[in-house]
Order: structure tokens, then sequence, then C-alpha cells
């Protein structure tokens, strides 16, 4: 709460040091004819930047380096026989302080663990009194500095928009920063899980996940084949582009080529509902509705359905998957110059051979790269698998049996409450790592074979 | 035909009419119908599903909005509330009418209208045909007219799920099923009350006003609708100026080169990349390096804003190369600088635009489940949340938990939670379609 009240201070005090110098700079420039630099609103500007940075950089500096300062100091303060020795016990030790402060203590702490964290609140009050002071002691210093030095002739305007351009090249860099974030944490933590479990165990036909107390036992981890999850995924995945394929595909070239204007203009927002609809409403839709529907279907004809059987699952998947289908062939099919067409039907052609003998083998690449993203949306689709499809992993490749996947595995391992660091937990970021890698894999081929085989009329 | 005399097209044209091929041409147009039908039922089918989808939503919705609740003639007996009116504004009257055994209240009252169930374990078989939200309800009126005690008033109550259930089977006149919960005893006691006029069906309010419950009748939507506000909010927040700046930057300043092809690369790789993986990504960096507080709206906004930035990037670029360059050189050619361009005229220009496509992914962000599970906002919240560092849930969630529970009066709740989401969903949509058509200049 304490760095709240340094930000808005702070902010308080940059605002009435940008009304100071707008309004200098509006009574010099009322008091004397001529040009000026700058206009008065961006000597405000200026100002109150510079009062502002010095206040930002303390902020992020302790952000970045004020839990390790002070969990040093507190280490140091404890006998040499009590402090952690690795780096777990220590990451543990610190864990166990932060509870007792939240006051949501588990376990009941040791004297030593006790006194450390009243160190620790104590550190954390003192720097942050610090650090409050330091940044609005600066925050009022540098402005002050600024409004003394800046006079008619100081290039205001250019100053605060080089800063905003700054500030724009920043923002987008969030975008590259949040790829190298994704890509480092689920590195980092797939490292973690294989010193536990070595790598060549993914490729074991087992996956069960042990949780085990004991953080160093090799033992009881349990076995962590990937191979079931991946036929599970395919096989659902499989299933859905069984129906979102040709629906999709048809649908498209329905609404392009045959139908008409009224009709396209209801059909085309009927696509977009379908599309806006959450992924938990279909896996609801499918829990309820299609697994049990699935399930007395297969029973009417002698079958022994599961109920949470991959059919079901995949059904519902490939509806989901219709609108972007469609949507994706539509553009891949628009991308045909009409030239083309024409010429086809000067031929004589119906629309029908136009489709599949012109248009169609002209969009291949594009509708292939459709394929391929859909089948990357499908791989990573977590709620309808999560809420119809099953928990057992199941190598097979009978779509009426119930299968698991990569995604539903992700969730069930971490909704439930364990110790953070445990190889069931860690295996979650091998999964993710998995499905990424698999994901980008998709889109890359997507976007290579559009480029590489895409015809230009030009 | 009109040239009969060329020998070629009369030949070709005799050749044209022949019987042979006018029927390789009829076949050749059956197919083409053949074809466009299956192109109509593939749209007709995906049509088929929304009506279905919807139809059961609605259908399973509807009585979960309503709840019954039955008559009761309450005596608020001073002895077991062990306040009266003069003594309810002092600490010790007040302290007792919120400790106050209102189950026995009711419990009485049930007895009173059932002179003649006599034993007790048929008493307490009748007692569970109350909601236990029913003591809540004698309290808080108590707690606001503490007048009520001594006096006799006859309240309506909400009955329990079960309760409700039964009632509304017997007043579809369907043959009730056998349920394990529900004696045929119990069923008769409830058909004299609904025979007597003491039982009614009212709108669903509480489900309106309040968090999660374990009892169905109890549960509402008001804190997952929260959550939903405050998550949205910090999505907002940072999706909203990040987003727009970076697509200001790529579109007006970026210069031609390689880092910023990279940026561009990875813009479109983001937006297809599963939401889970950004799940993933809040876990380990949000909450484990930076230790931000679990299950709270704060973290999963910052998670949603990064999983929308792409969409809103993509939509904010297109809408800002719509606007026109002759635009910008005026600007210039009047000493606008290029900030002051972008900000003064383009950026205004692109607005609706950029709304829209925010709106769009704001739509989006509302709708996400997944990365919220990762982060641990599964939990069973039932207070409704009001700051950004609580612990929250938000509609989707609540819905996928809801989902999960075996009782059939969740499944109502589930359909009724779904309706609100959907709604909320079609409103933002429309909003955005609307902002499209009603700002948007064409160039």
């Amino acid at each position: 709460m304490t760095t709240n009240v340094t930000v808005f201070a702070a902010l308080c005090i940059c605002a009435v040091f940008y009304l100071l110098a707008r309004g200098r700079a509006l009574a010099f420039a009322s008091r004397t004819a001529g040009t000026f630099q700058s206009r008065a609103t961006f000597h405000g500007w200026w100002v109150g930047l510079v009062a502002l940075a010095p206040v930002v950089v303390f902020i992020a500096v302790w952000a970045a380096a004020g839990q390790w300062i002070i969990e040093t100091l507190v280490l140091q303060k404890l006998a040499l026989a009590d402090a952690p020795q690795t780096a777990l016990q220590r990451q543990q030790f610190f864990v166990q302080i932060a509870n007792i402060l939240d006051g949501r203590a588990v376990i009941p702490p040791t004297p030593q663990v006790l006194k450390s964290a009243a160190d620790y609140n104590d550190y954390l009050m003192l720097s942050r009194t610090a650090i409050g002071a330091l940044s609005l002691f600066s925050c009022f210093a540098c402005g002050l500095l600024a409004l003394r030095r800046s006079n008619l002739n100081t290039p205001a305007q250019q100053r605060v928009e080089r800063v905003m351009q700054i500030a724009l090249l920043a923002s987008s860099i969030v975008a590259v920063l949040t790829t190298f974030a994704i890509v480092l944490s689920l590195v980092f933590e797939s490292l973690r899980f294989f010193n536990l479990v070595p790598i060549s165990d993914l490729l074991g036909l087992q996956w069960n996940p042990q949780s085990s107390l004991s953080f160093t036992s090799q033992e009881d981890l349990g076995s962590y084949g990937i191979v079931p999850l991946l036929s599970g995924t395919l096989l659902i995945t499989f299933v859905a582009m069984l129906v979102a394929v040709p629906i999709g595909l048809m649908s498209a070239i329905y609404l392009t080529q045959y139908a008409g204007k009224t009709f396209r203009a209801f059909a085309k927002p009927m696509l977009e509902i379908l599309a806006g609809i959450p992924t938990v409403v279909y896996g609801f839709f499918a829990a309820l509705i299609v697994a049990p529907a699935v399930r007395r279907a297969g029973q009417s004809f002698g079958l022994d359905v599961a109920s949470e059987s991959a059919l079901a699952a995949g059904l519902v998947m490939g509806i989901m998957i219709i609108p972007f289908m469609s949507s994706l062939s539509d553009d891949a099919l628009a991308a045909i110059p009409a030239d083309i067409k024409d010429g086809s039907f000067a031929l004589g052609a119906t629309t029908a051979e136009t489709v599949r003998q012109v248009l169609l083998p002209a969009a291949l690449p594009g509708i292939f790269g459709a394929i391929l993203l859909a089948v990357s949306r499908a791989i990573g689709e977590t709620m309808i698998v999560v809420m119809a499809a099953g928990l057992a992993a199941n190598l097979t490749f009978n779509p009426l049996e119930s299968v698991t996947t990569v995604t539903v595995q992700i969730v069930k391992l971490l909704t439930g409450d364990q110790a953070f660091s445990s190889a069931k937990t860690l295996s979650v970021f091998a999964l993710g790592l998995i499905l990424f890698c698999m994901t980008l894999t998709m889109n890359a081929m997507a976007l290579f074979i559009v480029r590489r085989y895409r015809e230009t009329y030009e | 035909m009109s040239n009969a005399n060329n020998p070629l097209t009369s030949a070709s044209s005799a050749l044209w009419r022949s019987e042979q091929m006018q029927r390789r041409i009829a076949k050749r147009q059956v197919r083409d119908r053949r074809f466009k039908r299956l192109g109509l039922t593939a749209v007709l089918a995906a049509a088929a599903f929304i009506v279905v989808l919807l139809s059961v939503v609605i259908t399973r919705a509807i009585p979960g909005l309503s709840q019954a609740q039955v008559s009761l003639e309450v005596y608020f007996d001073p002895l077991v509330i062990g306040a009266t009116p003069d003594t309810a504004a002092t600490v010790a009257g007040r302290t007792a009418i919120v400790y106050a055994n209102y189950g026995q209240l009711i419990a009485e009252a049930i007895n009173r209208r059932f002179a003649d169930v006599s034993d007790p374990d048929k008493q307490r078989q009748l007692r569970t045909l109350m909601s236990p939200g029913a003591r809540a309800a004698l309290r808080r009126k108590v707690l606001k007219n503490s007048d009520l005690i001594g006096t006799k008033q006859s309240i309506w109550l909400y009955l329990s799920d079960d309760a409700d259930f039964y009632l509304r089977q017997r007043a579809r006149s369907v043959e009730p099923l056998p349920m394990t919960s529900l004696t045929t005893k119990a069923a008769t006691w409830l058909n004299r009350l609904q025979d007597e006029n003491l039982t009614r069906r009212s709108f669903h309010w509480l489900f309106f006003q309040r968090g999660d419950s374990r009892e169905p009748e109890l549960a509402g939507i008001l804190g997952a609708v929260m959550g939903s506000f405050l998550t949205l909010t910090v999505t907002i927040a940072i999706a909203f100026p990040v987003g727009l700046a970076s697509a200001i930057y790529l579109e007006e300043f970026a210069p031609k080169n390689r880092f910023v092809d990279i940026v561009e690369v990875n813009i479109n790789n983001l937006a297809a990349i599963p939401s889970i993986i950004f799940g993933l990504l809040g876990l380990a960096v949000l909450l484990n390096v930076f230790h931000l507080p679990r299950s709270s709206p704060l973290v999963g906004g910052i998670t949603l804003a990064l999983m929308t930035l792409p969409t809103i990037i993509i939509a904010a670029r297109a809408a800002i190369t719509a606007v026109p360059h002759s635009l910008r050189e005026a600007a210039m050619a009047i000493g606008a600088s290029p900030i002051q361009v972008v900000f003064h005229h383009v950026v205004p220009c692109a607005m609706p635009g950029i709304m829209s496509g925010t709106i769009i992914g704001m739509a989006q962000a509302l709708g996400e489940t997944a990365p919220l599970l990762m982060i641990g906002m599964v939990a069973f919240v039932v207070d409704v949340p009001g700051g950004l560092s609580e612990a929250a849930t938000t509609l989707p969630v609540q819905i996928f938990l809801w989902a999960d529970n075996p009782e059939r009066a969740f499944t109502e709740k589930t359909s009724a939670a779904i309706l609100v989401l959907m709604l909320f969903l079609f409103a933002m949509n429309g909003l955005a379609v609307y902002l499209r058509n009603r700002f948007e200049t064409r160039w």
C-alpha cells in the first residue's frame, strides 16, 4: 500500500510542476512578442516528466532487486546452523515467512522462523518508507531543477515528443517480451522437471504422475510417458477436423458462390455468433447433451460407448471450429481473381465444376493453411476437453473410448492444491512446452505453405 | 443460332442439341444442384446447432430463474431469539438477534402447520423441505424490524431445491420421478401445501444478489459478475493503451528493418498461441516470480491483457492504415509535428475502428476460462469481491464450477449463468458493430 501512496504523491507533485512550468511559459509568452521554441503545454509536460523519471527508476529498481536484498539481509541475521542450505530450502523458508506475514501459516513455525519473519517485516517497512521518502525527495528536486533551468529556448516539444516516441517503441516491445517470457518460463520450468525425470521417460507409453512428498526420491514420481496424451489429443483433433473441414469449407463455398445477398446477410452474423460462444458453453453442452446422446446412439447400435467418449468431445470441438475454418477458406477463395472464375464460366462450366476444378485447386495452399491453423486451434483448445473428455490416459484410437489430452492434463494437474515444486506440477510446464512447440510448428507451416505455394496473379 | 447458315456453328449447335448432349448437360446441372444443396446443408447444420444450443440453454435456464416459496406462520418467539423489541437496540440484544436459532422458529412453524405429524423422524424430514436460506431470511427480517419479535407473521420462505423441483414437476403434471432425497411422504406434504395455495413461484432475485454457495437455491452470480468486471477493468487498463501505442508505433514511426519485422511476425504468432499457455505464463511469472496475489482479478486481468493484446494491435493497425495519407500530409503542411499529426488527427479518425477492435478483444477476454484456471481463479468464493487483490472468480469460471456439480438444480443455475454471460457478450459485440457502422468514415 505504501508504494501506492508514494506513486500517488509523486503524481501530485508532477502535476503541480506541470502547472507551474506551463504557467511560467504562458506568462513569458504574454509579455514577450516573437516566436518561441515550444508551446507552454510542452514546457509543462517536460518539467512534469523530468520530475516523474526518478520515481519510476527507484520503484523499478526496487521491484526488481528489493526482495533479494531483504532476503539476504534477513539471512545474514540468522545463525549459520539455522540458515537454509539449498536454494530450494531457501525458497521454502521465505514462502513460510510470507505465509506467516499474511496470517495464514499452515505449519506451526519454529522460533527462528518467527524471528526471521519479524526481521523481514521490519526491513520491509523500513525499505518502503526509505524508498518512498527518497523517490519523493528526488521527484521534488528534479522537478525544481528542471523548472529553474527551463527558459524560452528550451526545446521542450522535441524532448517531450522524443519521450513519447520511446514510450510507443517500448509498448510495441511488450508483445515481444511476452513471447520471450512464455518461452523462457516454459523452458526453465521444464528443465527443472527434466532434472527430476529424464527426458527419455517422455517417450513412455504410461502417463501416471504421482505427487511424491519427498522432493529428492526418485522412486514414486510416477510415469511420464506422453504418448497416450498425444494420441488422445490427435484422436479428438481428428474427429473435430472431420466435422469442421467439410462443413466449414462447404459453407464458405456456398456463401461465396451460391448464396444471395439476403441469405449472406443472415448467415455471416450467424457464423460470427457461433465463433463468439465461449468455449466453456460448448463444454457444458458437450458434457450435458452431446456425450449422453452419443452414448445412447452407440448403445442402440449395440456398441459400448464410454460416457466421456472422444467422439462427443471431438464433435463439439469440430462445431466450435466451423466458423474459423469457414472464414479462413472464405479468404482463400476471395483471393482468387474474378477473371479466372469468369473464364471458367465462359467455357460453359457449371458453378460446381468451377469450384471443384478451378477455384479449389487455385485456393488449395490457402485452404491447406486454414486446415493447419484449425488443427493448431483444436490442439490448444482446453475447456471442451476438460469438461467432456476423460482423465484416464488410454492409448487407443477408438473414438468411442475415453481418452485424455495434453490440455486436460495441464488443467487437472494444476487445479489441485499441492506443493509447487513437485514433479507432478512441474510436468505441466513440460506439457505446456510441447503444446507450444506443436502449435507454433503448425502456424509456421501454415504461413510457409501459404507463402511458398500461393499463386500470384499480377 | 442467329447465324445458322454458318456451317461450323450449325454443326456444333446440332451437336449441342443432340439428345446425348442434352442428357449430359442435365446430368451436370443435377450435379451442380447437388453441390449447392450440400453447401446449404453445411450452413444450415451450423445454424441448427446454434438453435439447439440456445434452446437447451434457455429451457434449462428459465426454471433456474424462479424459485418456489412456501408461506409459513412464524411466531417470533422472544424466548428463542433472546431479545424483545425493547432490548433489540442494545448490544446484547443485537448479538442475540444475530446468533439466534432461527431454525427452531421455522421448525416450530412447520410443526404447527403439520400438527398431525408427531414422529420426530418425520418432523426432521419436514424440516429438510426448507432451504437453509430461510433461516438467514428470518434473521434479515428481524434485524431490519425488531418489532416483529413477539408477533406472529405469515412469511414467504424458500423451499429446498429438491422440493422446488418436485413442485415444478407436479405443476407440469408430469409423474414425478422417484427421488432418493424426497420421500413419498414428503411429496404428499408438499401436495398438501400446494393444494392449500400456500406455495408460490417467484422470480429468483437472490440469484443476482449473492455470491457462490453450496446450496443451489442460495447460489448467485453477483460475485462472479463483479469478479469479471474487476478482471476486465485491469485488462482494458493495460491492453488498450499498450495495444494502441504499439499499433501507432508500428504503423507510423517504425523504420523498415529486421527488428520491426520480428515484432510483426511475433504479434501474429502471439495471436495463435493457445490461451492456456498464457495461464502458464501467469503462473510462472506473475505468481511465482512477482508474487502477486493468487486468484486475484489483478493477476487474471494482466494475463488476459497479454492474451488480448495481439487482437487489439491488429485491429488498431487496420484502423490506422485506413486513414488516408492526404490527411497526414495536410496536418504536416500546416506545421504539425509527427506526434501531433498522429495524436491530433490520425488516432481520432481511427478511433471507431480501434474501439470496436478493443471491445471485441474484451468480449474474447470475458468468455475466456482456461488461463484463469491456471492462476487459481477456480476457488470457491462466497463473498462478492471488492478489490483487485481479493480472491475472486469470473463468470465463465463460475459456469465451469457449477457445470461440474452433479446436482440437478446446479445445471439450471449453470444455464442461467450462461444466459447472463451470452447476453453480456451479445451486448458487447453489438456495441462493436454499432460503433463501426455509426462512426466509421469511409474514405
